[in-house]
């Protein structure tokens, strides 16, 4: 068996996620080959021969797959596939893009956002909003599976494996990447961070996420929201948790002005610690939390900040 | 222009699931459906396109059982022209699914197909890829915003950290994300009216395509409970139980 991991980068930089992707893969058994397709990925080449138990780097440094687009990038990876029994990538908005296009231009099912490997062919995840968990089994000569990559923890570091280059080249006329809009960030990323500290709609308003801010600063942790703090402006759907947004699993999750919806409850209950902020004692969210305060947030939230 | 939307009969988002005691599935007896809330936005956005002038006519179309026409009922209240049912009583998985909606994209030709981003049963977020490969078109998927444009489209898409904006030839095909539009609600006499406009009915042997399960379902279970929490009194004791009795932070 042999498994090619489709390499996640954003401005020239490996994703924290491709490590957890390894793991996976290391998990299905047999030889992990790395993907980095994009344009000018040399350095990203060198860091992807690192993560522990991959044996080589396939390069594809070409302008067409600049912007990982899913048509250029789906026609790469079909040219590949031959070479391999399993195609993985991260459940991110690339590996959503791109493996199902893969999956049927091989003609094969795609497993999407698997949480735990059971053998080479059957696998669980989540579906219904993480409110059932399926086991499954793929009977299709090539697998191509998306992994969430907070259910799997990262592999090490300590890895040389060779660096070869992809020569194929795949023609398209039909989409035409025009501009991205990046939300700016000092923080962690949501989707990797130890602590998520996350408002929803009992802040009131944007300028209160600010009081997340500090306490975020302490603690080193990233911020999100819920569906509602997204869908009422108070900031930007990047940093929505939930079902339809991040699926985030910190060591520390603290919710503050959310009521819980499963919706957000699916995004957000396999953190290990949860914490709940809410003045409502009925709400869902203290139903989940390991501790819970029971308070008004504009009154709590200062305190916090300063006292840790 | 014609576009093409895709719609699926889904439980409703508001019901709390039970898994069937013998874990063969989720049990749906009883349970209240709908169409799934992603479609909605699809349908939505079709209809607008229509309102603006830019589509001539709006076709939707669902590939499941007979149940479904409700859906397609639905969707015609919302403003669709018509719409095409194909209909199968078996699970239809995320490919087989592709191929009978590929099948109607040759037929009808449609301009512009939109598609949900995914079912919120299965969680899957495939069909419109596999759609777009099947049919050899672009994708833009995760869709916040659409333009159409001397025969192009430009959509703009939610991905991780942000938006990004790409350009795709039409024909193509388009999955909404949540905050593509609202969805209106369908008003009593357009629901009558709906009663009236034209529904096909086909299967997927007429359209040559087969229904057959590559992934087996093997098992479905109900996720570790959490285990029930306390409530703390004050910021001290639970800045108190975070360093020493949770010890995640320092």
């Amino acid at each position: 068996m042999s498994i090619l991991v489709l390499a996640e980068h954003h401005d020239g930089v490996l994703a924290d996620a491709t490590a957890h992707v390894v793991a996976a893969a290391q998990q299905i058994g047999g030889e992990i080959d790395v993907l980095v397709a994009g344009e000018n990925v040399a350095a990203i080449a060198e860091a992807a021969a690192r993560p522990d138990g991959v044996s080589r780097v396939r390069v594809a440094d070409n302008a067409a797959y600049a912007h990982l687009l899913a048509e250029p990038t789906a026609a790469l990876l079909a040219e590949l596939a031959g070479d391999y029994s399993h195609v993985l990538a991260a459940a991110s908005t690339t590996g959503k893009n791109v493996l199902p296009r893969l999956a049927a231009l091989q003609d094969v099912s795609q497993l999407s956002e698997i949480i735990a490997v059971e053998s080479a062919d059957t696998f669980k995840r989540p579906i219904y909003a993480g409110n059932a968990i399926a086991t499954v089994q793929s009977e299709d000569a090539l697998k191509v599976i998306t992994v969430r990559a907070t259910a799997f923890d990262a592999v090490g570091e300590g890895g040389s494996a060779s660096v070869e280059a992809v020569d194929f080249v795949a023609d398209n006329a039909q989409s035409r990447f025009v501009e991205e809009q990046l939300a700016e960030s000092d923080r962690p990323e949501l989707g990797s961070a130890k602590v998520v500290i996350s408002g929803g709609r009992g802040m009131g308003s944007g300028e209160n996420f600010q009081l997340l801010e500090g306490i975020a600063d302490k603690l080193g942790a990233a911020i999100g929201a819920s569906r509602a703090a997204v869908d009422a402006g108070f900031v930007p759907n990047d940093m929505q948790v939930g079902q339809t947004g991040k699926i985030v699993a910190p060591d520390l999750y603290l919710a503050v002005g959310i009521s819980g919806a499963i919706q957000h409850l699916a995004g957000m209950k396999d953190s290990k610690v949860i914490v709940a902020i809410n003045k409502d004692e009925e709400a869902p969210i203290f139903q989940v939390a390991d501790y819970g305060l029971v308070a008004d947030l504009f009154e709590v939230l200062p305190e916090l900040e300063q006292k840790l | 222009m014609k576009i093409l939307v895709a719609v699926k009969r889904v439980i409703d988002y508001n019901v709390k699931i039970r898994v069937k005691p013998d874990h063969s599935d989720v049990d749906l007896t009883n349970v209240k459906m709908a169409m799934n809330p992603f479609c909605e936005i699809a349908v939505e956005e079709a209809v607008r396109l229509k309102e603006k002038g830019v589509a001539s006519e709006v076709v939707a179309v669902t590939v499941g059982p007979k149940a479904a026409q409700e859906q397609l009922r639905t969707a015609l209240a919302l403003g669709a022209d018509r719409a095409i049912h194909v209909e199968t009583e078996e699970r239809v998985e995320s490919l087989a699914a592709a191929k009978a909606l590929a099948k109607v994209v040759e037929s009808e030709q449609p301009g512009l197909t939109i598609l949900g981003k995914q079912a919120i049963d299965s969680d899957n977020n495939q069909v419109g890829q596999m759609l777009a490969a099947l049919t050899g078109l672009p994708q833009g998927t995760f869709a916040s915003e659409v333009v159409i444009e001397n025969d192009k489209a430009q959509v703009t898409r939610e991905i991780d950290g942000g938006l990004q904006t790409v350009e795709l030839t039409l024909p193509a095909i388009v999955t909404t994300d949540l905050r593509l539009n609202e969805p209106r609600y369908a008003k009593l006499p357009d629901i009558m009216k709906a009663k009236k406009k034209p529904l096909a009915v086909t299967t997927p042997a007429e359209l040559g395509v087969e229904i057959q399960s590559r992934v087996t379902l093997l098992k479905v279970e109900s996720p570790a409970e959490r285990q029930g929490g306390i409530k703390v009194g004050s910021v001290d004791e639970l800045v108190e139980k975070l360093k020493n009795e949770a010890k995640v932070i320092a």
